[in-house]
């Protein structure tokens, strides 16, 4: 059992358990509003403000809810801080809302924030759920910014609106593209992972040998 | 007439629900891996859709009407939380068939991003240029509602079989799972495209 402190929560919501990458949760905003890289940091930054205010309050009234309904009170309270981001942008944002479109009403049924009210908000502690909510939105927000800077600079040869050069796919900005990009972006992922792991064993292994022959070469000594 | 199969095609292939607005793709994904759960899961999803745009549609008038439009999201997922579990009541008390054909997929719904997305749909002006129509009514919400869902149905039925072909091939490890999984996506994506060309 790994103990819970910030740290690791940290490492937990942005590389271990990325919610993109590796839970592949919350999908749907994923690869719709990934063609351009602006577009992904606001949905992350959004998905991101509501995952730390539905755990905190998650968190305040865990010991209040019922166990029967804490489905529908953990829905009611996402709802309730989706419709406060989605007037705030409408006032402040014009230009990202309409951009986001219906994905920002639909950040209630993002399942990345059900999944953490669910699993860690209504166990832990207050502090700890906010830096939960923090980092793994900001996990989120990392894996849309990367895919929609990829999917940009190949389909019109700009990153944040800023040309670099004239070459352009258009298949990355249709809907097959952004499946083709997320299925390599796991891929990826993955095989990162394995080579972080295999590099792990083979220093541990190394590590192992050299106390071996430590401890053999004590042996000997104190044989003769 | 014209109106009516323009809604049914734009509904069903042009703006198909799960590969051109990527609504419902964690059913689409996670519920793919035989045709008949697959089946029975679209079917389940098209029954849930049609009939929240029954009731979300006049409620939202009803809520234009007092100007508390804002609380539309919180509203409608209230609707749709107890529409479902309402559903799945009434099915196992009157049809047991039909409750076990669809019964385990019934819960997974709420939180599916197709069924609120329609009822948002819907009652977005942005349609009306889409379906050419001049102003949305209840017959045509009702009639979008049930062939965005056969449209799901059919993606959803479409991956399972080709699924099905993908996991018998020696494939990658990093590959296996949910990457092959989005790259057969990519392809139904692709041929689905060709509507939006026409």
């Amino acid at each position: 059992m790994k103990k819970t402190n910030i740290k690791t929560i940290a490492v937990d919501g942005l590389i271990t358990s990325n919610p993109t990458f590796k839970l592949v949760l919350g999908t749907c905003p994923t690869l719709a509003l990934t063609t351009l890289a602006i577009n992904g940091i606001g949905m992350g930054l959004a998905v991101t403000f509501v995952l730390i205010c539905s755990n905190l309050l998650v968190s305040l009234l865990r010991k209040v809810i019922p166990n029967q309904v804490r489905i529908p009170a953990f829905v009611l309270i996402i709802a309730t801080f989706v419709t406060v981001v989605r007037l705030v942008l409408d006032k402040f944002m014009p230009s990202l809302y309409s951009a986001l479109g219906l994905y920002l009403p639909l950040i209630v049924v993002n399942c990345i924030i059900l999944a953490r009210a669910e699993s860690f908000a209504s166990k832990n502690c207050v502090l700890y759920s906010m830096a939960d909510g923090l980092f793994t939105g900001l996990g989120f927000t990392f894996a849309l910014t990367v895919m929609g800077a990829f999917r940009e600079l190949l389909s019109s040869g700009a990153i944040f609106g800023v040309k670099l050069w004239d070459f352009e796919i258009a298949f990355f900005s249709s809907s097959a593209g952004a499946f083709f990009t997320f299925a390599i972006f796991i891929a990826l992922f993955s095989y990162i992972e394995s080579v972080v792991k295999k590099q792990k064993k083979i220093k541990d292994y190394a590590e192992l040998v050299k106390l071996k022959e430590q401890s053999a070469f004590v042996g000997t000594t104190e044989a003769k | 007439m014209a109106q009516i199969i323009l809604i049914i095609v734009s509904a069903m292939f042009i703006n198909n629900f799960v590969v051109v607005q990527f609504l419902g793709i964690c059913p689409f994904l996670g519920v793919s891996k035989d045709m008949k759960s697959a089946f029975g899961m679209g079917i389940a999803v098209t029954f849930v859709m049609t009939i929240a745009c029954l009731i979300t549609f006049p409620i939202f008038g009803l809520l234009k009407t007092y100007q508390i439009e804002y609380l539309e999201i919180i509203v409608f997922i209230f609707i749709i939380a107890s529409l479902v579990q309402m559903i799945e009541m009434v099915l196992k008390k009157f049809s047991p068939t039909l409750y076990n054909a669809m019964g385990i997929y019934l819960p997974l719904i709420t939180t599916n991003c197709a069924v609120l997305g329609v009822c948002e749909l819907v009652i977005d002006e942005e349609i009306l240029s889409i379906l050419q129509i001049e102003t949305m009514n209840l017959g045509y919400a009702v009639l979008y509602g049930l062939f965005a869902g056969l449209g799901f149905t059919l993606a959803i039925v479409i991956m399972s079989g080709l699924r099905e072909k993908v996991n018998r091939l020696p494939i990658n490890k990093h590959l296996k799972g949910f990457p092959i999984a989005m790259i057969t996506a990519c392809f139904i994506a692709m041929a689905f495209y060709v509507f939006a060309l026409i």
